[in-house]
C-alpha cells in the first residue's frame, strides 16, 4: 500500500488510560505542541474522582481530548478521529465515540486475560465493541518501551511510566508533529531533579515514532496545516489559570493588593494555587481551614482595602451562602468564582454542568441579588474575572463569576493582550469627608457608597449583617429597610448603563434565535454554522452578563419569534428570562449528564426549533 | 503621634446591654486600655478595628469610636484574620461570646490560634445564650437548667483555656468582668503580644444565668477561690496572702504557707513564657473548689506570626522573581510567536 500524507482541516485525538497512565500529561503536550505548530485547539480533560480509581476498571478511566485544526475550532470535539486506548477499559469507555473512519491504537500488552476481564469483556473487544471497521493499531507499547529502555538503569517502575511517551512518540508521526516542543518539556522539567530521565524519555519518544512509521499498519499519517491565526504572541491557557490571572490584572489596574482566601474545591482549586504562585505581584492567599472562612477573610480583606476573591464550586458556595448576604448587606467588593460541577451535593465533582445559576441568582435569605456574570471559554476567563473585579470594586459589591468545570480545566490558544489596552479600575474611595462620613450615602450614578479603609485618620465608621441607614447608624425603621432593599437592587441593575450591548450573531431579526451562556458557547457556534452550512437562516446571542442583563436584551429579543434557549441544567437561564420577560416565546434545549453538550444535539434541537416554526 | 484619651475611644451610640450586665466592665476596661496601646504601641486611633460576630457582646463594635466590624455568627474570627492577613499595620480586637467563638465558630477559632495571627480575642464567657434568651453554650457546666436542657444538660462544657493551649495558643488570659484593672493590664499586654491573645472574660449574665460565677467572684470569698498569676511572681493567694501552688508528684497541690514547714519558697513562681504547656494547662483548668480558679496571663510566649509570615514571603518572593507586573508574567513560559 502506497503511504500517504493526507492534508486534513481538523482532527480530534482522545488520549485514554488509567488514571494513572499519564494521559492527561500526554493529551496536554500534545495541545501544547499543537498550539506552538500554529494550530487551532481546544481540550477538554475528563477524569474520573478518584485519583487512582481500581487499576483497569472503566470507572477509572482518565480522558484527555484535543481538537487541532486549521479553522473553526471552538470545541473538543465530539466524536473523534484517533482513540489511544492504554487498556481494554479504556478502549470500552471511549468506543462509543468512534467515528466510523477513526484509527484505534491500543497498547497489546494489556489486552490480556486479567485486562479484559477487569474491563469486562467476554471474547473479543473488537467484536464485542463492534468496531471490526476501524483501523485498529495494536502495538507491545509496553513491551517495546521496556526494550527501548533495557539500557537504561532505570528500575521497572520508571521505565513503566515512560510509555506515555512511547504512544505520544506515534501520535507525532501519525499527525506529523515536530517534537522540539516535548524535548524542551523534558529538560525543563528534568534537569534540577532528574536529569538522569531527561535522555531516556527522549529515546522512548523517538522510538514511538519510529515505530509508527516503520510498521504497516498505519496506512496514512496526516497533516494539519496551521491556522491562519491573527499575528502576535500566543500562549496556551486554561480557564482556571486565565481566571487567576485576570484577577492578578485586576490587582494591577486598581493599584490594589489582591487577597484570596479559598478552600480547595475540586474543579475550582487551581485557581487558588496559581495565585499562590505569584506572591511577586503582591498577591497573598489564605487557604482557609473551610470555605465559610474562605469568604469571610476575603470580606475581611475587602474591608481593610483589598482586592479580596474567594474561589469555590456549587458545594463551596452553597457553605458560604449567608456571608454573600453579609457582603451584599455591607456593600464590600468582593468576586467570588464558582467553577460549577455536576450536583447537587458532591454530584459527580469531576464533570461539568451549568446547575448553580438558580444558587447565585436566589440561594439567599432575604431581599438578596448578586451581579453575576459568566465565562464563555478558557481564554474569556481572563476578561471575565477582570470585568468581574472591575464591576466589584467600581460599583462596591460582591460579584460572582461563573465558570465551568469544561472551561476551567480546558484550554485554547490566547493572543497575549497588553494590559496597556485594560482600563484603569477606579473605586469610589472616600476622600473629601474626614469627620462627616456617611457610609451608606451612594453616588448620584452608580448607587455605589463611597470606601473607607482603616487606617485613614477620620472616617472610622462600622459595618455589620444589621440594617442600618445612609449615616450608617442602625435602623429597624420599617421605610429604611425598604428604601436600602431597593437601593441595593437599583445598584445592580444600574451596571448596566455600564456594560457592553448584547451583540446578535447572524441576522438581527428573524424567526428564531438562539441563546446561551457560561461555556456552552463553543458548541452553540459550532452548530450555529453547522444549521447555516445547511442554508437555514438563524441568529444567536450568547450572554456573558447574567444579573444585571444587557440593556437592550427585551429589544434583541422583540425581533424574534421564537428564542431557543441552551444550557446544561433543566432550564434555569430560561427560567430566568421568562421571569423578567415574559411576553416571549421560549423554546429551550436542555442536558444534565455532567458533560458539555455534543454539536450534533444542539444542530438537532435547532433544527427540530425550525421545523416547528414552519 | 496624638495622645488619645479614653473618652475619644467611645462612639456617641448609647449602649444596649442590660443594666448590671457584665459586658459594660469589659467594654469600659477596652476604652481606658486603648490610650495606653496607642501610645505604648504607636497606633493611631484609625487603626484600630474591633470586629465581632454576634451575640450580646458583639454589640460591642458599635460602642467604640474605631473601625468596627459588626459580622455574622461565628465569624469574627475569620473576618479578623481577613483583616489583619490583608494589612498587618492595623490592630486587630475581636468582641465574642462563648457561644459565638466556641460552638458555631470553633473552627475559626482553633484555626487562628494555630496559624498565630496577631489578633486580640476578648472572649465574653457567661455560660449561656444571652441574645437568643437562655439556652445552654459550650460552656454552660454539665447538668445546667436552660430553656433548652429543662431537664439538665448531659454534656460536658469546653474550657476555653484548655481549648486554646490544646491548639498551642500563644496567649492566654482569664478575668473576672468586674476586675477592671487587671482587666485593662490584661488587655495591654495582649496587644504586646505578637500572635493570637485570647482573654477569657468571665461575664455575668443578669438575665439569662445570674450569678454563673459567683462561687469564684463573689467579693468576699473572691482572694480565696481564685489565684492571680503574674509572671515571675509566686503563686500565693488568699484573703490573707497564705495560700500557695506547689507541685505533688505530677499535679497541683494547694498548701498553707506556715503549716508543715512549708514557706514561701517552696511555692512555685510563675513563667508566664516558658514554652512548657504543661503546666500552664495545668493553672488554666484548675476549678473551685479543689484549687482557686487562676486569672491573669496563664500563657504569653514569642513566636512567629501568619500575618507577618504571609508579608515577608510576599516580599521575599517578589525580590527574587523576575515577573513584576502582568505584562512579565503574560509572556513568561511556554508562548509562541505568529508572524503575518
Amino acid at each position: 500500500m502506497q503511504h500517504e500524507v493526507i492534508d486534513t482541516k481538523d482532527v480530534v485525538i482522545r488520549f485514554a488510560g488509567d488514571s494513572g497512565d499519564g494521559m492527561q500529561l500526554t493529551g496536554s503536550l500534545f495541545a501544547d505542541m499543537s498550539a506552538v505548530y500554529g494550530n487551532e485547539l481546544s481540550t477538554f480533560p475528563d477524569y474520573p474522582a478518584e485519583i487512582r480509581a481500581p487499576h483497569g476498571t472503566v470507572s477509572g478511566v482518565s480522558g484527555f481530548t484535543v481538537h487541532i485544526g486549521r479553522e473553526g475550532v471552538k470545541t473538543p470535539g465530539d466524536f473523534c478521529d484517533m482513540l489511544v486506548a492504554m487498556n481494554p477499559a479504556a478502549l470500552r469507555a471511549n468506543a462509543k465515540w468512534l467515528k466510523r473512519t477513526a484509527l484505534v491504537l491500543v497498547d497489546e500488552d494489556t489486552f490480556n486475560e486479567q485486562g479484559l476481564s477487569r474491563a469486562g469483556f467476554k471474547e473479543n473487544p473488537i467484536t464485542e465493541l463492534n468496531i471490526e471497521d476501524r483501523t485498529i493499531i495494536v502495538a507491545p507499547i509496553t513491551t517495546l518501551t521496556r526494550e527501548s529502555l533495557k539500557d537504561s538503569g532505570l528500575d521497572a517502575k520508571t521505565v513503566a511510566k515512560c510509555k506515555n511517551m512511547f504512544t505520544l512518540g506515534m501520535a507525532c508521526y501519525i499527525y506529523s508533529r515536530p517534537m522540539e516542543y516535548i524535548y524542551g518539556y523534558l529538560e525543563k522539567k528534568f534537569s534540577r531533579k532528574h536529569p538522569e530521565l531527561i535522555e531516556p524519555n527522549k529515546k522512548v519518544l523517538n522510538d514511538g515514532y519510529n515505530y509508527a512509521a516503520n510498521i504497516q499498519a498505519i496506512p496514512n499519517t496526516y497533516h494539519i496545516e496551521p491556522a491562519h491565526m491573527k499575528k502576535g504572541l500566543y500562549r496556551n491557557i486554561t480557564g482556571n489559570q486565565a481566571v487567576a490571572w485576570g484577577l492578578l490584572a485586576a490587582s494591577e489596574k486598581s493599584g490594589l493588593p489582591l487577597f484570596c482566601g479559598s478552600y480547595p474545591i475540586t474543579p475550582a482549586t487551581s485557581i487558588l494555587e496559581e495565585l499562590a504562585l505569584h506572591k511577586s505581584l503582591g498577591a497573598k492567599t489564605l487557604q482557609a481551614e473551610d470555605e465559610i472562612a474562605g469568604i469571610c477573610t476575603a470580606i475581611g480583606a475587602a474591608f481593610a482595602g483589598s482586592l479580596a476573591v474567594t474561589t469555590t464550586s456549587g458545594p463551596g458556595l452553597s457553605l458560604k451562602s449567608e456571608a454573600l448576604g453579609l457582603a451584599v448587606m455591607t456593600e464590600l467588593p468582593l468576586v467570588v468564582v464558582d467553577v460549577q460541577r455536576a450536583g447537587p451535593s458532591t454530584g459527580i465533582p469531576t464533570k461539568t454542568e451549568q446547575t448553580d445559576l438558580n444558587q447565585v441568582l436566589y440561594g439567599r435569605n432575604g431581599e438578596c441579588p448578586m451581579a453575576v456574570i459568566a465565562a464563555h471559554s478558557p481564554a474569556h476567563c481572563f476578561d471575565a474575572a477582570f470585568e468581574a473585579a472591575k464591576i466589584a470594586l467600581e460599583h462596591m459589591m460582591p460579584v460572582i463569576l461563573l465558570s465551568e468545570g469544561f472551561i476551567g480545566n480546558g484550554s485554547e490558544p490566547w493572543l497575549i493582550p497588553s494590559m496597556k489596552d485594560y482600563p484603569a479600575i477606579n473605586p469610589p474611595f472616600a476622600t473629601d469627608a474626614e469627620g462627616a462620613y456617611r457610609p451608606f450615602e451612594r453616588d448620584p450614578e452608580t448607587l455605589a457608597r463611597k470606601w473607607a479603609v482603616p487606617g485613614q485618620k477620620g472616617y472610622e465608621h462600622r459595618v455589620g449583617g444589621l440594617e442600618k441607614n445612609h449615616d450608617g447608624v442602625l435602623s429597624s425603621d420599617p421605610q429604611n429597610h425598604e428604601m436600602m432593599v431597593r437601593e441595593r437592587a437599583e445598584k445592580i441593575a444600574r451596571v448596566a448603563d455600564f456594560i457592553p450591548e448584547l451583540s446578535v450573531d447572524g441576522p438581527d431579526s428573524g424567526k428564531l434565535l438562539v441563546v446561551g451562556w457560561g461555556g456552552t458557547y463553543g458548541h452553540i457556534m459550532s452548530a450555529i454554522s453547522q444549521v447555516r452550512a445547511s442554508g437555514h437562516e438563524v441568529s444567536y446571542a450568547h450572554f456573558d452578563y447574567i444579573n444585571p442583563l444587557p440593556r437592550n436584551t427585551a429589544e434583541v429579543f422583540s425581533k424574534f419569534g421564537k428564542i431557543l434557549v441552551c444550557e446544561l441544567n433543566s432550564g434555569h437561564f430560561v427560567n430566568y428570562l421568562r421571569g423578567l420577560m415574559p411576553d416571549r416565546s421560549y423554546l429551550q434545549c436542555n442536558k444534565v449528564q455532567g458533560q458539555p453538550f455534543l454539536v450534533q444535539e444542539l444542530v438537532s434541537a435547532i433544527e427540530s426549533a425550525l421545523q416547528s416554526m414552519n | 503621634m496624638p495622645k488619645y484619651t479614653s473618652q475619644e475611644f467611645k462612639s456617641d451610640q448609647e449602649v444596649r446591654w442590660c443594666p448590671g450586665c457584665g459586658d459594660h466592665a469589659v467594654l469600659a476596661a477596652l476604652q481606658r486600655a486603648m490610650p495606653t496601646i496607642s501610645e505604648e504601641l504607636g497606633y493611631e486611633k484609625e487603626r484600630f478595628v474591633v470586629v465581632s460576630g454576634i451575640g450580646c457582646s458583639s454589640r460591642l463594635p458599635y460602642y467604640m469610636n474605631t473601625y468596627g466590624f459588626h459580622s455574622i455568627h461565628g465569624r469574627a474570627t475569620a473576618i479578623s484574620t481577613g483583616i489583619k492577613v490583608a494589612n498587618p499595620d492595623l490592630t486587630v480586637w475581636q468582641a465574642c461570646g462563648d457561644g459565638d467563638a466556641l460552638a458555631i465558630g470553633g473552627n475559626h477559632f482553633i484555626h487562628a490560634i494555630r496559624r498565630n495571627i496577631d489578633i486580640n480575642i476578648v472572649l465574653f464567657n457567661n455560660q449561656i445564650y444571652g441574645l437568643t434568651k437562655g439556652q445552654y453554650s459550650p460552656t454552660s457546666r454539665f447538668g445546667a437548667i436552660t430553656k433548652t436542657s429543662p431537664y439538665g444538660t448531659v454534656e460536658h462544657p469546653f474550657n476555653p483555656g484548655s481549648l486554646v493551649l490544646g491548639a498551642k495558643g500563644t496567649f492566654f488570659a482569664r478575668s473576672l468582668d468586674s476586675e477592671l484593672k487587671l482587666n485593662e493590664e490584661i488587655m495591654i499586654a495582649a496587644a504586646r503580644h505578637d500572635g493570637t491573645s485570647v482573654m477569657e472574660m468571665l461575664t455575668n449574665c443578669v438575665i439569662f444565668n445570674d450569678g454563673t460565677h459567683k462561687a469564684i467572684a463573689d467579693r468576699d470569698v473572691r482572694a480565696d477561690r481564685t489565684i492571680v498569676l503574674r509572671h515571675g511572681e509566686k503563686m500565693i493567694f488568699g484573703k490573707n496572702r497564705d495560700k500557695g501552688l506547689m507541685l505533688d508528684g505530677l499535679c497541683l497541690k494547694v498548701v498553707t504557707i506556715g503549716e508543715n514547714g512549708i514557706t514561701e519558697d517552696d511555692i512555685l513562681t510563675h513563667d508566664a513564657h516558658t514554652d512548657n504547656i504543661g503546666i500552664h494547662m495545668m493553672l488554666a483548668d484548675m476549678k473551685y473548689p479543689d484549687y482557686p480558679v487562676a486569672l491573669g496571663i496563664i500563657r504569653d510566649v514569642k513566636d512567629i506570626t501568619y500575618d507577618d509570615g504571609v508579608r515577608d514571603q510576599v516580599a521575599e518572593v517578589a525580590a527574587k522573581s523576575r515577573i513584576h507586573c502582568m505584562d512579565d508574567l503574560l509572556r513568561s513560559g511556554a508562548v509562541w510567536e505568529v508572524a503575518d
